[in-house]
């Protein structure tokens, strides 16, 4: 029997990006399609017309439509263009489908395209094909819009879990948990608004500049969205079959993150970002990697936090904390939820 | 984190360490301290304290998470409850999870019908916002919740709302641990007590475990540096021989505790023996809604009846809740019992010492 447990219905958590996600997408889903064993990344690719081209798909259901920091529209640009970038492809086209509750504002509508627009002209992504469905409503909070974006790979990088060797180091390009902190004090009215922002941007130009210079030194990125720097780091040492250690003291917070997170129980390593970008790359370019992150406006509190080690069993995540402890980072479950006292 | 909260310094924590190592030198056998409250467990762990302390100090996590310690017919109740069309549930986060005989909050309910509220307004708001529903708050915890539901009762009488109603388990601390050292045979030889409940009940409510039961007390908050002082004081009072009460937290709490809080307690709110999870019936351990405001008591509203106490077959929580056994001599731990599919109360909460010992030790043990 799994540890998970089988649900007889889908849950919330299993769209947390979490422990049971990762069991729904390989017990029930890949089986059943055809899918393969293989490593799972953000973006698919093929080999067509001698060269590589990326897929991407993602669907945004954030509630609410507009929060500091950004939009639903803005969102569903932003994570698609940074799931195809840091998969290493440059994205060129994408798609765009509303799904629209009845009842929802016209206004609030137009709002949102207008930063769907906005956000796709800043990347240069051309919007070619669209849908628009309408539900009753109250059956989808309003609006859930799905994009799929396409890319094209780069020659000279390759990025993949089979590059990383012990010894990489782990680099992110800024502090964690805003976007997870900001939608979760927006939901449940919790006093931080006024100094919480999401951290919601594409990374493509901080990727491009990083891979421009750093070409195959590095070896693999991916963006801790939905489960956090954990999820991200866990997948990382699962993915590649080596060990990783984080450090807390490098790992740069926000303090007003910080604090909202010890009061509400939650531990940051787990909030959503959707501005980051998590490396892992050659040691001996770490530091200059470094420098061409801060040189960038969304990289400015770039920081190594981490390295890969052999792994000695199981491929684990560890952390040694502020204080000189250490402790084992685990995949999360899938939504955090706030705790009492 | 509000008041109390240190700037971690290394070197604090470096002359604490020494603290606790020069008193083990001293006493020249194994130490055992309960960590009372959840919040200490889970911070224990998340700052790796447990491996940077000499080995012959052990600390064993308590009875202090509340969520662990609500017994499954609660949640049958409240399951039970939020089965009615016209009732909304509001409740605090970690109690979604929790599994009764029939499932738990998130697997049985569609999404809408259970709320997760922060705070006594959002309850409030919730019950102001859908007149057309009964909202049935699951008003669990120690003295640190309880002094909402106090806010919450008083309210609802002044603004006259009528659709709202309470299923009262809170719980208390004090009398469990008496319960600990009395009916058992532990093996705890002193008590790091809870800093967010001490708030409320003042370091004063520990004084009778320390003369009666001659276990060192010491109130500590949440920071590292505070755990580790805390630690270091129950140390050296062990090896001086002395059982004593102290506060390593005295930015946030006082001797007497919080006299408007206790008294709004008092007021809505009567002392009654209560079951608790693992640990079965404990006298003067729990609060229920005082008679005279029984119209606000969600059993009594809709006419239910307690279901009979049971326990999970093979679970061995209450023998780590009384520190008798480490979460993974269980036989269920890790195997079938996870933090995704808890058996046990002590798996179900990130604080609960199962959860953290799985999600943060399971290398170390």
């Amino acid at each position: 029997m799994s540890l998970l447990g089988r649900h007889d219905k889908i849950v919330l958590a299993h769209g947390g990006g979490g422990q049971l996600s990762d069991s729904l997408i390989r017990q029930q889903i890949l089986p059943r399609i055809g899918g393969s064993d293989s490593p799972l990344y953000d973006a698919g690719s093929i080999e067509l017309w001698g060269g590589r081209i990326y897929i991407s798909t993602d669907s945004y259901v954030v509630k609410p439509l507009v929060f500091p920091g950004g939009d639903i529209g803005k969102l569903a640009v932003c994570g698609t263009v940074n799931d195809l970038a840091v998969s290493g492809a440059r994205p060129v086209a994408m798609s765009l489908a509303l799904i629209m509750a009845e009842g929802l504002p016209m206004d609030l509508l137009e709002l949102i395209l207008d930063s769907i627009g906005r956000t796709a002209s800043e990347n240069n992504v051309a919007i070619i094909t669209g849908d628009t469905k309408t539900v009753e409503a109250g059956s989808a909070d309003g609006l859930f819009i799905n994009t799929t974006g396409i890319g094209l790979g780069r020659p000279g990088v390759d990025l993949g879990f089979s590059r990383i060797l012990t010894g990489d180091l782990i680099l992110i390009t800024g502090t964690i948990g805003e976007h997870g902190m900001t939608i979760l004090s927006q939901r449940q009215d919790i006093g931080f608004q006024s100094v919480l922002t999401s951290d919601c941007a594409s990374v493509l130009g901080l990727i491009d500049e990083v891979l421009a210079f750093g070409g195959s030194r590095v070896k693999f990125m991916r963006d801790p969205t939905r489960g956090g720097l954990a999820a991200t780091v866990c997948e990382i040492a699962a993915g590649c079959g080596q060990c990783i250690e984080i450090w807390e003291d490098q790992i740069p917070v926000q303090p007003a993150v910080r604090t909202a997170a010890e009061m509400l129980g939650l531990d940051v390593l787990n909030l959503a970002n959707e501005g980051k970008v998590v490396m892992v790359v050659d040691p001996a370019w770490a530091d200059e990697c470094v420098k061409l992150c801060r040189a960038h406006p969304l990289g400015r509190n770039a920081a190594i936090i981490g390295s890969v080690k052999e792994a000695t069993g199981v491929p684990v995540v560890e952390m040694k904390t502020r204080i000189g402890g250490r402790r084992i980072v685990q995949m999360p479950y899938g939504t955090d939820l706030p705790r009492i006292c | 984190m509000g008041p109390g909260r240190d700037h971690i310094s290394l070197a604090d924590i470096g002359q604490a360490l020494r603290q606790i190592r020069s008193a083990c030198c001293r006493i020249q056998r194994p130490i055992r301290i309960m960590e009372v409250c959840g919040t200490h467990t889970v911070a224990i762990y998340r700052h790796g304290i447990r491996q940077m302390l000499p080995k012959e100090v052990q600390l064993i996590s308590g009875p202090g998470c509340p969520v662990c310690v609500t017994e499954d017919a609660y949640i049958d109740l409240a399951l039970e409850l939020a089965s009615k069309t016209d009732v909304l549930i509001a409740t605090y986060g970690d109690m979604v999870r929790v599994p009764g005989r029939g499932g738990s909050l998130e697997r049985c309910q569609p999404a809408g019908k259970v709320q997760v509220v922060l705070s006594a307004d959002d309850v409030l708001a919730l019950a102001r916002s859908n007149p057309d529903r009964i909202v049935v708050f699951l008003a669990v915890g120690f003295e640190t919740t309880a002094p909402a539901t106090a806010v919450i009762l008083q309210e609802a009488i002044e603004s006259d709302i009528q659709n709202l109603c309470i299923l009262c388990g809170h719980k208390l601390v004090v009398p469990a641990m008496k319960a600990l050292i009395d009916g058992r045979n532990t093996l705890i030889d002193g008590f790091l007590c809870p800093g967010h409940v001490s708030v409320i009940i003042g370091s004063n409510a520990f004084r009778q475990i320390v003369d009666v039961y001659q276990r060192p007390c010491v109130v500590a908050g949440f920071e590292p540096l505070q755990i580790m002082a805390g630690l270091a004081e129950i140390c050296t009072m062990l090896a001086e021989g002395r059982a004593g009460l102290g506060s390593v937290y005295r930015a946030a709490v006082t001797p007497d505790g919080n006299i408007h809080a206790q008294q709004l307690m008092a007021r809505y709110l009567q002392v009654v023996p209560a079951r608790w999870r693992g640990l079965g019936l404990i006298p003067q351990s729990g609060l229920a809604i005082r008679a005279e405001f029984g119209r606000f008591d969600a059993v009594q509203r809709f006419g239910l009846a307690w279901p009979d106490h049971r326990e999970s077959p093979g679970c061995r929580c209450g023998e780590v809740l009384s520190g008798l056994i480490w979460p993974d001599q269980c036989p269920l731990f890790g195997d079938p019992c996870t933090p995704q599919s808890p058996i046990g109360p002590c798996m179900v909460s990130s604080e609960g010492s199962c959860a953290a010992l799985y999600k943060y030790g399971r290398h170390v043990r």
